[in-house]
């Protein structure tokens, strides 16, 4: 089964709409990401799925009961942690636990082995009788993780849940996280950090405007960007070696730059031995060369092509007039590069 | 979703909070009660002497004010059990009482609980502090009613302070509507005068204000001397709790989180 089914899922505010019209589901034991630039309509999604914002279309199921009329189910089969801190400052961590326990519905033997067990598993145990106010930005974070995980939930909604952390303190949270879905429960996560969701999800959703762009794995979405960039810099002879590696097998790719030329191959790492012995053989000479893996960082910039279009508008004036649609600036600038090469 | 939507175990949850937060920080709550007590000194000293009419022979201003001061006392408790909603939704913990599976039902009388017991506690320490001030319980046997009196007018005003929280999203429109309905709820309610002193149109409005039946029992209880029948005082009260529970509720049920 799966842990989440959006069916046509959407939801307008007024005229604007928040999330338009998604399906997709979501595996047991994922560890699922929503990606996407602030305002795309993640945390609306969650809080549709968590049942505190109502879809305006559609629906969803999560964990089997229907967000719209088992509403009651779905908040008990979930845990959440918002994207703002949502703790009782004035109480202290254990009874800040103990409070959510009680709400749902926990019994008092159950609370008093999950609690020390969540609090050990966050690391907070020293501190967990201290008052919340007390605690650093990151302590607070790993509280709240160890709550919405308490009471045993199917899926966690995590949203954001590394904003506003250091750079250290980020990379722990994003071991309870794991620790977590290493336990058996899926979770999905918002994140507008491209590394976080390539490091820490199995899955990944793509969000921009309200829609879903592209939903795979990190790694196959970033192999859709063709593969890797092997780049060679060159003295001269770049035409006839564009010309040697053009033909062959697992190049995907080749693109004459101001150094030398940029070849994308399927496997930058077992690559760049064989790119090399075609220069030799080409009689080129090789004087650097660089492996660039792609990053959802551009697979996302690739697929929203905002970014894209502004880079390709800076540059030379060829480019505007050949680049096709928007979205469509890297495929253009590739050919643009690749007749200039065949001129030669 | 069972036939009952209450969640015991949740309103406990709510009301240990409440009480938590009321002995970690007591000064707040004691604070409330300066207003009160300084209404009831100036007020019970200062008319000691005057001859108001209306009020029966043999009974003084100040045990004459006393439980209308009382009643004074539990509508600050509105104001607080609102105000604390606001707050909870200030710094996102309304989010977490929202997506836990309890019942809104069971949220309002969580913290109808909670803000009743805050509320209960003022108005018992200005009783309390009201006797050196020379007030004088006359019938102690039915003094235990004074407490179910004081309960009853508790649930109401914080069932009331949470129904208007409901409709507010932050804390300063509803901090000037509440203040806003205090002082009314308060002379329309035969707590410093009989209402019988007042013209007519006051009159009736002083008779839909549950505040008038809780004085008016709190008189009878303590006193001795009440305007309509205890029956009459206790069903009035028990509507009144009752109806501003269920609106609280009803209310509340519309609340989004976002």
């Amino acid at each position: 089964m799966a842990a989440i089914r959006v069916d046509g899922l959407g939801r307008a505010f007024g005229d604007t709409i928040a999330v338009d019209d998604l399906s997709f589901a979501v595996e047991d034991g994922e560890l699922f990401g929503l990606l996407g630039p602030n305002g795309a309509g993640k945390s609306t999604l969650i809080g549709m799925c968590c049942t505190l914002v109502r879809p305006t279309a559609g629906t969803a199921a999560v964990s089997g009961h229907d967000i719209r009329t088992e509403r009651a189910a779905v908040r008990d089969a979930i845990g959440v942690v918002f994207q703002e801190p949502a703790l009782d400052e004035e109480l202290t961590g254990v009874e800040n636990l103990v409070f959510h326990a009680r709400l749902y519905g926990l019994s008092r033997a159950r609370r008093r082995e999950r609690v020390p067990e969540v609090l050990d598993l966050v690391d907070l145990a020293d501190v967990s009788g201290d008052t919340v106010d007390t605690y650093s930005g990151g302590m607070k974070r790993r509280l709240e993780i160890a709550r919405g995980f308490l009471h045993e939930p199917a899926v966690l909604f995590l949203d954001e849940p590394t904003l506003g952390l250091d750079a250290g303190t980020r990379r722990d949270t994003w071991e309870y996280i794991r620790a977590l879905n290493d336990r058996g429960v899926t979770v999905v996560m918002t994140t507008h950090y491209m590394e976080e969701a390539d490091a820490l999800c199995d899955r990944v959703a793509i969000m921009d405007d309200g829609d879903v762009v592209a939903l795979d794995s990190p790694a196959t979405l970033k192999a859709s960007l063709g593969g890797d960039v092997v780049a060679l810099e060159t003295a001269d002879g770049t035409a006839a070696l564009a010309d040697r590696v053009r033909g062959v097998e697992w190049v995907r790719g080749v693109e004459p730059t101001t150094e030398g030329l940029s070849v994308t191959v399927d496997d930058g790492t077992r690559r760049v031995a064989d790119v090399v012995r075609l220069a030799d053989e080409t009689g080129v000479t090789v004087s650097a060369v660089d492996r660039r893996t792609p990053s959802l960082e551009t697979v996302f910039l690739d697929l929203t092509g905002r970014e894209i279009r502004a880079a390709s508008g800076g540059d030379v004036g060829e480019t505007e007039v050949t680049a096709g649609g928007p979205g469509d600036g890297r495929g253009s600038a590739s050919q643009h590069g690749a007749g200039r090469g065949g001129e030669r | 979703m069972s036939l009952v939507p209450v969640d015991p175990q949740g309103v406990y949850a709510l009301w240990v909070r409440d009480v938590t937060r009321f002995v970690r920080a007591p000064s707040q709550v004691v604070g409330a009660l300066l207003t009160p007590l300084l209404v009831l000194v100036f007020l019970g000293t200062g008319f000691s002497g005057a001859a108001i009419p209306g009020i029966p022979e043999g009974v003084g201003y100040l045990q004459y004010i006393v439980p209308g001061i009382v009643g004074f006392t539990l509508l600050f408790g509105a104001s607080f059990a609102g105000l604390a909603v606001l707050a909870d939704r200030d710094v996102g913990f309304l989010k977490e009482i929202l997506v836990a599976p309890v019942s809104r039902t069971s949220v309002v009388l969580g913290r109808v609980a909670g803000g009743s017991t805050t509320a209960l506690v003022q108005s018992l320490l200005v009783l309390l502090l009201s006797v050196p001030l020379g007030f004088e319980v006359r019938r102690p046997l039915l003094a235990p009613l004074a407490l179910v009196v004081l309960v009853l007018l508790a649930v109401t005003f914080v069932g009331f302070g949470i129904a208007l929280a409901s409709q507010f999203r932050d804390s300063q429109g509803f901090g000037i509507l509440v203040q806003f309905a205090i002082l009314p709820l308060f002379f329309l309610s035969g707590a410093l005068y009989p209402l019988d002193q007042l013209p007519a149109p006051a009159q009736y409005l002083g008779l839909l204000n549950p505040l008038t039946y809780g004085v008016d029992a709190l008189r009878g209880v303590l006193v001795g001397n009440a305007t309509y029948p205890l029956v009459v005082d206790f069903g009035a009260l028990t509507v009144g709790a009752v109806v501003m529970v269920a609106v609280g509720a009803a209310l509340f049920e519309r609340v989004e989180a976002a």
